[in-house]
């Protein structure tokens, strides 16, 4: 099929890290605010090494 | 639990990538093979992925939770050996034959293999299964996210219809499969924190193995009841499940596990969909390795809500009682994903609590419209049409399929003894088929109508076994003696895999009896279809990794390992 699946996983990982990161640093400190900070940008990773990957692959 | 923007914002997100997927796929749907079996195009990674995921739906996560509170490290024989060996069997012995005979459908190998009136048996019972099951998560989900987050009954279930009925419509079978894949990734990062913090919380693993132990002598049991895996099954009464360690190997590892997973067309469908014999055969292979991991990420947080429970008043978390006193298990992932969560990672947990839901649902639903279309309307109410006639039923067929989930779910609502009056019934129909399938490919003088009348003893059987035992404490009536009562068994579970026992050796016995009596197909027209008389295909392949017996080996390999870490 056409569409790489990685792409739009990879796409909503990123946007779902960087809104879970940046929020996490911008609100109000509560005890597990920082776990918020921490998994967003592992999310952002994972959704950065699938683009990645797919870019890779539509060469 | 009220959500605040950030967690509907992480949930919106999600939905507008589902959507989007489904809406960018729809040009790709020329014809019904695309709709119904995704052109046979999908790399083998994506189609195990969805093979694994398809499985997961929302009763899985909350209910193998739930089992990892009730019954601890256990729980893991579902992973294990209920379902491992299966998935390799599937994928090294019979995917060929799936895949080699171009049968679109479970119940059309039937068709090829055995005769019409078998097919027809299988087509409408999964078809009529399929919507039914679909519709119980639903109710499941609606529960939860009113009690939870105080939605009203109709608001998840709605949201969750519509949505998976508008990606299945635009995508088909694709797009049920990449969001498989999207969806199984987000429940994996959704609720990996979980196992996190809870075991932060409970001091470690050494903190939960303490606790759990206290857990275990508290009800009476050893040490490690919670905690181990085989070396509690010796004796029935020495373990929370009330099982022995025969009725686990035989009635889950091998009649039950082989039944679903080597013949449920929910799953096989996903390997159908590969792009080739080499990736139909690795892909339940590949979903084998993240399923054995799978414990990690869904029991041990009921194990941790448990522990957690057992020092309520230090830890502040305590799963509520049910109305009958005993506590609540179905809460043990909600509670604390609600409990532990900050806003934010909240929203991430319940997008993965209805990914996974709606995983489960499309499965249901791409598998349920390809019976429908194929072995149902084209075989006995319109055959002969064109290729785009059956593709626009395929597309009537999602919108109908999700409407009668919907409504089976109301009527689970509002008549709760009738849905476990059907579940039952279900029971009764799959127990016997793996013993079908397993002549059918490897037995060349299995004839259709010992099949046929052999499947419907094996249902019989299930149905008198379960007529006939009682689970010990239960009343006569839909758990079973509604006939009278000759047996009691230490626990349900353990009179449901016996029930699975007795309907796969009836079935067996008597395919193998009848078809002795009836007169043998002819060899050639069974080509391609059963073992003895298919040519071996020579692995292509050169890395071993990617041939199907040796990734199976090393897969049975790890799973082992696995059983003897927690033994």
């Amino acid at each position: 099929m056409g569409l790489d699946v990685r792409l739009p996983i990879g796409l909503m990982f990123s946007i779902m890290g960087i809104l879970l990161s940046g929020y996490g640093m911008l609100a109000a400190r509560t005890e597990h605010a920082s776990l918020n900070v921490t998994w967003g940008l592992a999310m952002l990773a994972v959704g950065a090494l699938m683009l990645w990957l797919s870019r890779r692959s539509r060469r | 639990m009220q959500l605040i923007a950030i967690d509907w914002i992480i949930l919106g997100v999600y939905f507008v990538f589902v959507l989007g997927i489904g809406y960018a796929l729809r040009r790709y749907m020329r014809t019904s093979t695309d709709y119904f079996l995704s052109g046979r195009s999908i790399p083998a990674w994506v189609a195990g992925l969805a093979f694994l995921s398809a499985n997961l739906g929302a009763q899985e996560v909350i209910g193998m939770a739930a089992s990892g509170a009730k019954y601890g490290m256990a729980t893991s024989h579902f992973y294990w050996i209920g379902a491992i060996p299966a998935m390799v069997f599937l994928g090294v012995f019979m995917m060929p034959f799936y895949y080699g005979s171009r049968a679109r459908s479970v119940p059309e190998y039937l068709k090829l293999r055995f005769d019409e009136k078998t097919r027809g048996l299988n087509a409408i019972s999964f078809a009529a299964m399929t919507i039914f099951s679909s519709g119980i998560s639903m109710y499941a989900m609606a529960l939860l996210t009113n009690l939870l987050l105080g939605w009203s009954f109709g608001f998840s279930i709605w949201i969750c219809a519509g949505v998976v009925l508008l990606y299945i419509l635009f995508g088909g079978l694709t797009s049920a499969i990449y969001n498989e894949v999207l969806q199984f990734f987000l429940i994996v990062f959704g609720f990996a924190p979980l196992v996190f913090v809870g075991l932060q919380r409970v001091g470690g693993w050494d903190g939960l193995h303490a606790a759990l132990q206290e857990v275990a002598t508290s009800r009476g049991f050893a040490d490690g009841a919670w905690t181990q895996t085989w070396s509690i099954t010796g004796d029935a009464a020495a373990n929370p499940m009330g099982l022995e360690w025969f009725g686990i190997a035989m009635g889950l590892g091998f009649v039950l596990s082989f039944g679903y997973w080597c013949t449920d067309f929910l799953v096989v469908q996903r390997a159908m969909a590969a792009n080739s014999m080499s990736a139909a055969r690795r892909t339940p292979l590949i979903a084998a390795v993240p399923k054995m991991l799978f414990p990690f990420l869904v029991i041990v947080p009921g194990m941790i809500a448990i522990a957690l429970t057992q020092h309520a008043d230090t830890s502040g978390f305590a799963l509520p009682p049910k109305a009958d006193g005993s506590l609540n298990y179905d809460l043990a992932m909600p509670m604390l994903l609600v409990h532990y969560f900050p806003h934010g990672l909240l929203g991430l947990g319940i997008t993965a609590l209805f990914a996974s839901f709606m995983s489960g649902m499309a499965g249901n639903v791409s598998a349920f419209n390809t019976v429908w279309t194929y072995d149902i309307y084209q075989a006995y109410l319109r055959s002969g049409a064109s290729d785009r006639h059956y593709l626009n039923m395929g597309r009537i067929a999602t919108v109908v399929g999700v409407c009668l989930s919907v409504a089976a779910a109301y009527v689970a609502n509002r008549f709760n003894n009738i849905m476990d009056m059907l579940q039952l019934l279900f029971a009764f129909v799959n127990a016997p088929l793996f013993a079908t399938f397993l002549l059918g490919m490897f037995w060349k003088r299995a004839t259709g109508h010992g099949a046929f009348f052999g499947l419907l003893a094996g249902s019989l059987a299930a149905a008198l076994h379960h007529g006939l035992t009682l689970p010990r404490g239960a009343t006569v009536g839909v758990k079973g003696g509604w006939l009278t009562v000759l047996d009691s068994y230490p626990s349900e579970m353990a009179q449901n895999f016996w029930t699975a026992i007795y309907a796969f050796s009836a079935c067996l016995v008597l395919t193998i009896a009848i078809s002795l009596l009836t007169k043998p197909r002819d060899e050639k027209s069974l080509v391609g279809l059963v073992y003895a008389l298919t040519p071996r295909e020579v692995s292509q392949e050169a890395a071993w990794y990617t041939r199907p017996a040796p990734l199976g080996c090393a897969v049975l390999a790890a799973m082992i390992l696995l059983n003897i870490l927690f033994w």
